[in-house]
């Protein structure tokens, strides 16, 4: 019971911790106090906090490489806006909010729809397959969103493929990208999204089936003698991050007025990899902070200008190098350990 | 106390009659056998690892398996919880066939095991490699942990119930809050039987489980082994070269070489058997 207490008082100081900062951005941004450049940063922000932190849910937790969580994340970009476009026309939706979440869940629904698709096949392998597999889905699906063509003639939604001849306004044009009637996605429902993503995670690290997950990525064999279903708890966890991405691309693609399919390029992939290994692999909370600071990072890092991402692939070796330092580790867990005592002497108080 | 005396007290507790020809004890003969082994075999590549391998194991029986390095000891567990296919025979578990089974749906059917080169969850605390074994024991959806609905908080409740008391077989419920990885050697392999006995098998199959315990704790192993018999009516099967145990406890003991029994019998008809010394010992030359 003492544990259980323990996680939970630790979940609730980091909640918030997570929450103070949102308030703390939002009168920021409702004062003025925050820079223009800064303040447009904000959605981006939330958005890869939360690709981070499904991409640990794959990475850290079922001990899977995926190098192509771009690829859901565009699907979800894309199936977001027109879902938001077609919804307003067809059930005239007024409220912008219900339009957002519904593009949300839309594009939620088709990456977690793609994800099934990939993890049938590959992840009843064992091996690095996973990490083939979705680097060529993540090119795949970039061309293909590349000769998609897609317009809204009245009610009626057309699609074409390599073919921009199609009647009605074109709401996906090829290579141009997606264009957004109206951005719709605001600062708060990308905070909103974020607790979603962390209530999703978190409760299905500490569950049955989470244990299960965690299970098949340390002892592959043990796990399959205890009679766990190795496939469906690594499907499990891929589905689950595909998901939360496609939902995070959706955020993404209605905070700009137009977006191509270029912006999911594999270096997309990549950057969120480096939050994940930054952040420390299964660390959920470490990939908050490494995304939310590193998507701030070159904006901050504008005054020198050309050398600019120099400075930044110096910050990140940097970062490394301090956490991996051994005197710095053995500093930070004797904190923790002194954190965790106090906790538990806490609690040991709370029980009498 | 010195160990002859140990394993004549253990001996003496043996509750049952030493079975002689028919292996299975004299009080399973009406149920169906847990385990029932026909002809098994396997092939790597041309090398016949095990071949014609014949066994029974009676429902509440203890039994061992021994032979010397490389018989082909462990590639028998490996083939009866399906980590290996077998190329040849079949495998019979509480009457039903196991062919083109894996290992989990063997596992579902009343096997477990334990392994050779411990494969505990190390990051893991105690009680969460115990609740892991009850998987299948517990069960709640993934939709129900997320959300927290009250079957989460029933379902953990009662993985923790049954965790501790799995664990207390052993005395180890004050441990329960402790990684696995930092447990000395002989716990990790208590706590692999009870993560083992957590899946409620009817056949609980034990790759060396006294290897590197102390006489101490290999007695009290000795003790534990039959006080799960006892307590959860299942078979257990084990692989072990410490033989005080294997004689002490072992009901039917099969002796293997190069992948093929050479004998089976009780400890008595073991120890006498020729064929077996020379296994161990080597041929005496003539004359």
């Amino acid at each position: 019971m003492k544990k259980l207490k323990k996680s939970t008082v630790n979940n609730i100081i980091s909640f918030g911790i997570v929450i103070i900062a949102f308030i703390i951005c939002q009168s920021m941004i409702a004062s003025g106090a925050m820079k223009r450049s800064l303040r447009g940063q904000m959605v981006p922000i939330c958005v890869y906090i939360v690709m981070a932190i499904s991409l640990n849910l794959v990475v850290g937790i079922s001990g899977e490489l995926s190098l192509g969580h771009a690829g859901f994340m565009s699907i979800g970009a894309f199936s977001g806006i027109i879902a938001a476009t077609w919804l307003n026309a067809v059930f005239s939706i007024e409220s912008e909010l219900l339009q957002l979440i519904l593009a949300m869940v839309i594009g939620g629904v088709f990456a977690g729809i793609a994800g099934v698709l990939i993890g049938i096949p590959v992840l009843r392998l064992r091996g690095d397959y996973l990490a083939i597999v979705t680097l060529a889905f993540g090119e795949i699906i970039r061309n293909v969103l590349n000769c998609l063509y897609f317009s809204l003639d009245g009610k009626r939604l057309h699609v074409s493929f390599n073919n921009p001849n199609i009647p009605g306004t074109v709401l996906v044009n090829g290579p141009a990208g997606a264009t957004v009637a109206n951005k719709i996605a605001t600062f708060p429902v990308g905070f909103a999204l974020i607790i979603f993503t962390l209530i999703v995670v978190m409760n299905l690290i500490n569950s049955r089936s989470g244990r299960a997950i965690m299970a098949t990525r340390d002892n592959r064999i043990a796990a399959e003698a205890m009679g766990i279903n190795v496939t469906k708890y690594k499907m499990m966890a891929f589905v689950t991050a595909a998901v939360l991405a496609g939902m995070a691309g959706a955020l993404y693609g209605l905070n700009f007025s137009t977006v191509a399919a270029s912006k999911f390029k594999f270096d997309t992939s990549i950057l969120v990899l480096v939050f994940v290994v930054l952040g420390g692999i299964g660390n959920i909370w470490g990939s908050i902070i490494a995304a939310a600071l590193l998507t701030v990072l070159p904006e901050l890092l504008r005054t020198f200008a050309d050398y600019r991402m120099l400075v930044y692939a110096i910050v990140l070796i940097l970062v490394m190098l301090v956490t991996n330092n051994p005197m710095l580790r053995s500093l930070f867990s004797q904190l923790a350990r002194r954190r965790g005592r106090e906790a538990q002497t806490q609690v040991g108080g709370a029980d009498e | 106390m010195t160990q002859t005396q140990g394993k004549k007290r253990l001996l003496d507790t043996r509750m049952v009659p030493a079975p002689s020809q028919g292996i299975i004890p004299e009080r399973d003969l009406l149920s169906t056998p847990v385990l029932e082994a026909r002809h098994l075999g396997i092939e790597f590549g041309g090398l016949k690892a095990v071949e014609d391998f014949n066994l029974i194991i009676g429902k509440t029986e203890i039994a061992g398996l021994i032979g010397p390095n490389g018989a082909g000891k462990t590639t028998v567990f490996n083939l009866l919880t399906k980590v290996y296919q077998p190329t040849m025979g079949t495998v019979l578990l509480n009457g039903k066939d196991t062919a083109g089974m894996n290992t989990v749906q063997a596992n579902k059917l009343g096997i477990a095991r334990t392994f050779q080169n411990i494969r505990l969850f190390d990051n893991m605390t105690v009680e969460d490699n115990v609740r892991i074994g009850l998987h299948n024991q517990v069960k709640y959806g993934m939709f129900t942990g997320i959300m927290r609905l009250p079957g989460y908080w029933k379902g953990e409740r009662r993985q923790h119930e049954k965790a501790l008391e799995l664990l207390s077989i052993f005395d180890m419920q004050d441990l329960a809050g402790v990684r696995a990885g930092s447990l000395p050697y002989g716990a990790q392999r208590r706590l692999e039987i009870v993560r083992a006995l957590a899946t409620n098998p009817s056949l609980l199959l034990l790759d060396e489980p006294a290897a590197g315990m102390n006489p101490h704790e290999t007695e009290e192993l000795m003790h534990n082994i039959i006080k799960i018999r006892d307590q959860f009516k299942i078979a257990v099967m084990l692989i072990e070269h410490d033989m005080n145990l294997v004689m002490g406890i072992c009901e039917g003991i099969c002796v293997l070489n190069y992948g093929r029994i050479i004998a089976k019998g009780t400890a008595d008809e073991i120890q006498a058997n020729p064929t077996v010394i020379e296994a161990y010992l080597g041929k005496k030359k003539e004359g």
